[in-house]
């Protein structure tokens, strides 16, 4: 029941947003076109052009913050799961800034229009961009092979702030606008289609059964190393497979949204103080409210300056997480043991 | 006492370690050992500090790999049983159980059926009964709600103790699991192994420090020290002054409790 209210809930946020933008559209248009694939003839006085920004334009942005989200929330759950670790995150392990460094380079040297086979070669870029990250981190943060709880995420400080300066280098070099730039470091869904929807949506899907094959797993892992190898669980082969699927799909969201922050680290918190650490229930739930966290952040970042200009959503992200973070950390320091 | 051992008793051993030598990058820790132990002993695993005994229970569970020697569970070597098959077959329950996520201990307690379980398989009718008997087993259904962070260092070995009694496997192995149990505790948990070993044949093997709760209790005793087996067998036999004092390198005092029907030893300062 609460899982159909949730649903319930994004599908309303969902409406509320594309009715939200400097074009104005009444709500009772927006209805008719909502339920035009299955009452065309209710929808059809309406105008082209409120149709296209409607359907192609809003709706399109919306399912892509909704996936993005969803990505993020797994991503971040995936690496507290695995690295045991409850800093860990796309952003905070630097795999996100890897994304976005691979991505950069891709463009600057042009290989980002390229496509091989009908896909994109840009998401490719950018998941060879977060392995390079993760196998830093990784190498980095571990000590005789293991990885050891408080300096990964060092490690992933230190990778991830010097891969946003080459980043912002490879954006010098290339004489780009400071805007491009904010991009990348903070995050943005402007001027994204449907053509994007479907670019990551296979690489999401991938990367999210993957995940889901190894539910059980992730729940033994937090046992530790040793005692979970003893229950039969084969501990280093989850966590690669695991690890790559987790940079896999931020990979694929960091390709067209740039860098977003604190969605998942805040999200699979949340859902974890809400549901308990069970993660067959974990994970629907950190995609569901990583989803709608991101496009509820959106909707803000696009309609709340007049004039149509814009926020990058990384900021309102970062804005809503933030102090709610720190609540959580200061009510909540039993929870969160940040050891 | 290895391989002059009759068809039979090797049909009938739970574990079988032949000549084993294995430790960490570079630096030998067993240095060949040898001992089977029939499926139905109650073993105890004693010794002074380094002188092998985790890392005798890691490769026991497959964790390390042998530099040479053999190892048999249930007859079959070790490496040719996969990880699965070697958790239903040894359990294993370690002295330090953190848990970095708050799971109820409800579910820690049902992690022990993972082996029992296929990929996509949901929990069964019987997993539950195991996990309710375990729960029961250890005294630990007042806990089983409560979350395995908020609750003492004692009551969480309990716990995972319930774990490995959920995961039915029909070898047990302890290391130093009840340390942090109070003595009616310890007292309690070791009379359901003792119960468990009588009726059930669990085979148990109890890596301990406490040498007297150890006397109370196994009825086999294994002394390693130096990475080698210094004395091993039943527990009257082994355990004596001579033998303790080459060990421990301390004046013993070996006492009868005729009460108990046991030996206690006794450290002289």
């Amino acid at each position: 029941m609460t899982w159909i209210g949730f649903i319930l809930l994004i599908g309303f946020a969902a409406f509320v947003s594309s009715g939200l933008g400097t074009f104005k559209t009444p709500y009772d248009v927006i209805l008719k076109l909502w339920l035009s694939p299955a009452y065309p003839d209710a929808a059809a006085p309406v105008d082209d052009t409120v149709r296209y920004i409607v359907l192609n334009v809003r709706l399109a942005r919306i399912c892509l913050a909704f996936l993005i989200g969803a990505a993020l929330g797994l991503a971040g759950t995936v690496y507290q799961g695995v690295l045991l670790n409850p800093l860990a995150d796309p952003f905070t392990l630097g795999i996100s800034t890897g994304a976005a460094f691979g991505a950069s380079l891709a463009i600057l040297v042009g290989v980002g229009s390229v496509h091989f086979l009908g896909v994109s070669a840009l998401p490719g870029a950018a998941f060879a961009g977060a392995l390079l990250a993760l196998y830093l981190v990784y190498l980095l943060g571990s000590v005789d092979g293991r990885i050891h709880v408080v300096t990964i995420v060092l490690a992933g400080i230190i990778v991830s702030t010097f891969l946003s300066a080459m980043i912002s280098l490879l954006k010098s070099l290339n004489e780009e606008s400071v805007s491009t730039i904010v991009f990348w470091i903070m995050g943005s869904l402007s001027g994204k289609s449907w053509t994007h929807v479907l670019l990551v949506l296979p690489y999401i899907a991938a990367g999210a059964v993957a995940i889901c094959c190894f539910t059980r797993e992730l729940d033994l892992l937090s046992l530790g190393d040793i005692p979970a190898q003893q229950l039969g669980v084969n501990v280093g082969k989850v966590r690669f497979w695991l690890l790559l699927s987790a940079s896999l799909i931020t990979a694929a969201a960091v390709a067209v949204s740039g860098i977003i922050g604190f969605v998942g680290l805040v999200i699979p918190h949340l859902a974890r103080l809400a549901l308990g650490p069970r993660h067959r229930v974990l994970i629907p739930a950190a995609m569901l409210s990583g989803g709608l966290l991101v496009l509820v952040s959106d909707s803000i970042a696009r309609s709340i300056l007049p004039g149509g200009a814009e926020i990058p959503v990384g900021v309102v992200t970062a804005i809503l997480g933030g102090p709610f973070f720190c609540y959580l950390l200061l009510r909540r320091k039993q929870q969160l043991r940040l050891q | 006492m290895l391989s002059s051992a009759p068809p039979q008793a090797a049909a009938a051993s739970a574990v079988t370690v032949t000549d084993l030598r294995c430790g960490y990058a570079g630096r030998e820790v067993l240095k060949g050992i040898s001992f089977s132990a029939a499926a139905g002993e109650f073993v105890g695993i004693l010794g002074p500090n380094g002188a092998g005994k985790s890392t005798l229970v890691l490769a026991l569970s497959g964790i390390i790999e042998p530099a040479s020697g053999k190892i048999e569970i249930l007859g079959t070597a070790i490496e040719r049983l996969s990880l699965k098959e070697r958790a239903r077959r040894v359990a294993v329950l370690n002295q330090d159980g953190d848990m970095r996520f708050p799971f109820p201990c409800r579910e820690v307690v049902a992690m022990g059926r993972y082996p029992h379980k296929k990929r996509w398989q949901m929990d069964s009718v019987r997993d539950m009964e195991a996990v309710e008997k375990a729960l029961a087993l250890t005294d630990t259904e007042v806990l089983a709600d409560r979350l395995i962070g908020a609750v003492s260092g004692g009551e969480r070995q309990r716990v995972l103790m319930a774990k490995s009694l959920a995961q039915e496997s029909p070898v047990l192995i302890l290391d130093e699991a009840t340390s942090a149990m109070d003595i009616h505790r310890k007292l309690q948990i070791f009379r359901v192994l003792d119960r468990l070993n009588r009726e059930d044949n669990l085979t148990v093997f109890a890596v301990m420090h406490d040498i007297n709760l150890a006397a109370l209790f196994c009825r086999r005793m294994l002394f390693l020290k130096e990475g080698k087996v210094e004395a091993d067998g039943p527990t009257e036999e082994v355990l004596t002054p001579e033998t303790l004092e080459a060990i421990y390198e301390t004046r013993v005092v070996v006492q009868e409790i005729e009460l108990a029907g046991k030996r206690q030893v006794i450290f002289l300062p």
